[in-house]
């Protein structure tokens, strides 16, 4: 019972910090930016990238729908993301350690794995808001704008193209990885928190980690490619493989479990750093 | 002897090579108001933070309402309301969100109700819906002492809860400590580096300096000593110094105001002194035999 209290507090004071709404006013500005230009001038970025297929293949009807603005939106701004959710779940630990609230917190009588347990799981329904914002504003927003049909992917083995009715499931899967991997930065992030009681330093260091991670794995250098397939930020754009056909099961399995696992590591390391921490702040 | 609610034995801690408190001992019983006396730098907040769980000991043990904090940790804390060095709140939400947020956790939540009358209670009526940002020092120690009652704790520990309040302030929170003992029979632990305050409030009181225990007991026992200062009212006052003077000639004495003076004197010479003014016709308006903490507390910590 008392998880759950804490768990509302949690979620009221997310609600109620105005930086949470950072992360939603950013992607809602960028996708209406990204929405707005391809909407202008959309069909001449499209004709570019067909053109080389103009030669063998015919493009009929509403290339430039929902469907594919969508998945453009998704690409360039799943990048980006980690950053918005860091912002949040970086100072839910640290952040109230800096205010001395932590203190305040650790003297009630609920456990500090408790407590820290409703942190990660109202940082996951943060992130689980933000993904279902991204999900809204790219899909929802761009069917309505673009209108629907068939969509065009182009990925690293050509051109793929999925019919309309066999759209929306990817997206759904894409988006539950999608979620997976951002909860994972939020983890990262939450788990970094509880060894500082500065509010900043947990961001920055989550940030710092994903780019360092993300240099590793696009390096075409050997002595790295052992430890490449299981780096979180290497299967952080796995919800892309929901619009490869056939869909690459074994590889989705694959990213999945890797995420689960940094998930299980980092929480067990936060909630092990946490239990045993003298609380001075 | 009445139940024992605190028992802190040779309780240790170190951050690093740093010694923060090195074998303290002390015992706190029902319906006491404990002095938690001590310089800064002395231990007292390491020494609270343990008893909170906040910072676990090296070694020692810990004992609240009998049970050991270690293995009863939340059923403890849920009879125990504390401030520990400032209470701090979430700036961005307002008191009586604070408060509710608090209490949530606190095992027995409060009501609407119940948040709006201990508002009121600690003097923020009419503030509920005000940002904690916007209060002054004063208002946040009331918002933290209302935190502190709101789940009606057995055990009330309060580390420097009058520090930066003023003189009004400082006056309602030890009527309020009073209140909580007198009218509820509370047992509470105040932590303080303000003599005055433990000589007006506490019944008991320990004494730690550089991280150790140096005296514990009862303030009215420990203040009077063998070596006590004698404030005599006495006239006519320069008669009063002769005499004085006849009966211990390198006596050291200091004016207070016109009529009185005070000395240092041992215990077994009052009756002694008394009779002596008496024989030499000086009227004496008044007695007072003391040791104050002052000089007590001076004392200790040159140990």
């Amino acid at each position: 019972m008392i998880l759950f209290n804490s768990l509302y507090n949690e979620i009221i004071k997310i609600a109620l910090k105005p930086r949470s709404y950072l992360g939603l006013a950013a992607i809602t500005v960028l996708v209406c930016v990204i929405q707005f230009a391809l909407k202008a001038d959309g069909m001449s970025i499209i004709s570019f990238v067909t053109s080389s297929f103009e030669q063998t293949l015919s493009f009929e009807g509403n290339v430039l729908n929902g469907n594919l603005v969508a998945f453009i939106i998704l690409q360039m701004l799943l990048v980006q993301i980690p950053l918005l959710v860091a912002l949040v779940t970086g100072d839910l630990v640290s952040g109230e350690a800096a205010m001395g609230t932590i203190r305040m917190l650790a003297t009630k009588p609920i456990s500090r794995i408790q407590l820290l347990l409703s942190k990660f799981i109202a940082g996951g329904i943060y992130t689980l808001v933000v993904i279902l914002w991204m999900g809204v504003m790219s899909v929802v927003v761009g069917k309505l704008l673009f209108g629907t049909g068939d969509m065009m992917v182009l990925n690293s083995d050509g051109l793929v193209i999925l019919q309309e009715a066999d759209v929306n499931w990817r997206y759904l899967g894409g988006f539950a990885v999608a979620f997976l991997a951002l909860f994972t930065v939020s983890s990262l992030s939450i788990c970094l928190s509880c060894f500082t009681d500065n509010s900043i330093g947990p961001i920055v260091a989550t940030m710092s980690i994903i780019l360092l991670f993300t240099i590793i794995g696009t390096l075409d250098v050997r002595v790295f490619d052992p430890i490449k397939p299981y780096l979180f930020t290497t299967h952080m754009a796995a919800w892309r493989s929901f619009f490869e056909d056939p869909l690459p099961l074994s590889a989705i399995w694959r990213s999945i479990a890797v995420l689960v696992a940094h998930n299980v590591v980092l929480i067990s390391v936060s909630l092990y750093t946490f239990h045993h921490k003298d609380i001075q702040s | 002897m009445p139940e024992k609610i605190i028992s802190v034995r040779h309780l240790s801690k170190k951050f690093g090579s740093f010694q923060a408190i090195h074998d303290v001992s002390f015992s706190v019983y029902k319906g006491d108001v404990f002095g938690f006396l001590g310089p800064n730098g002395a231990g007292k907040s390491t020494s609270i933070r343990c008893l909170n769980s906040l910072i676990k000991p090296d070694s020692g043990t810990i004992e609240i309402f009998g049970e050991s904090i270690t293995t009863h940790r939340e059923s403890i804390l849920g009879r125990v309301g504390s401030i520990i060095e400032k209470p701090d709140f979430y700036k961005y939400l307002s008191a009586y969100r604070n408060l509710e947020i608090f209490s949530r956790i606190s095992g027995k939540p409060s009501s609407k109700q119940e948040i709006y009358k201990m508002l009121d209670f600690v003097g923020l009526g009419g503030r509920e819906k005000d940002k904690f940002a916007g209060f002054s020092h004063g208002m946040k120690q009331r918002l933290g002492i209302a935190q502190t009652l709101l789940h009606n704790p057995d055990l009330i520990i309060l580390d420097e809860p009058t520090t930066g309040l003023d003189p009004q302030g400082i006056i309602d929170i030890r009527n309020l400590i009073l209140r909580l003992k007198n009218e509820q029979n509370k047992t509470v632990l105040l932590s303080s580096h303000n003599l005055a305050e433990i000589e007006l409030i506490c019944n008991r009181m320990v004494i730690i300096n550089k991280g150790r225990s140096m005296v514990e007991g009862k303030v009215s026992e420990l203040m009077n000593g063998e070596n006590l200062i004698l404030r005599l009212e006495a006239s006519p006052l320069s008669q009063t110094k002769n005499v004085l003077l006849s009966w211990k000639p390198n006596l050291l004495w200091e004016n207070v105001g016109d009529t009185a003076l005070q000395f240092p004197i041992e215990k077994s010479e009052i009756p002694l002194l008394t009779k002596f003014l008496v024989d030499q016709k000086i009227e004496i308006y008044s007695l007072e035999a003391k040791r104050t903490l002052e000089d007590y507390f001076i004392k200790i910590i040159n140990q």
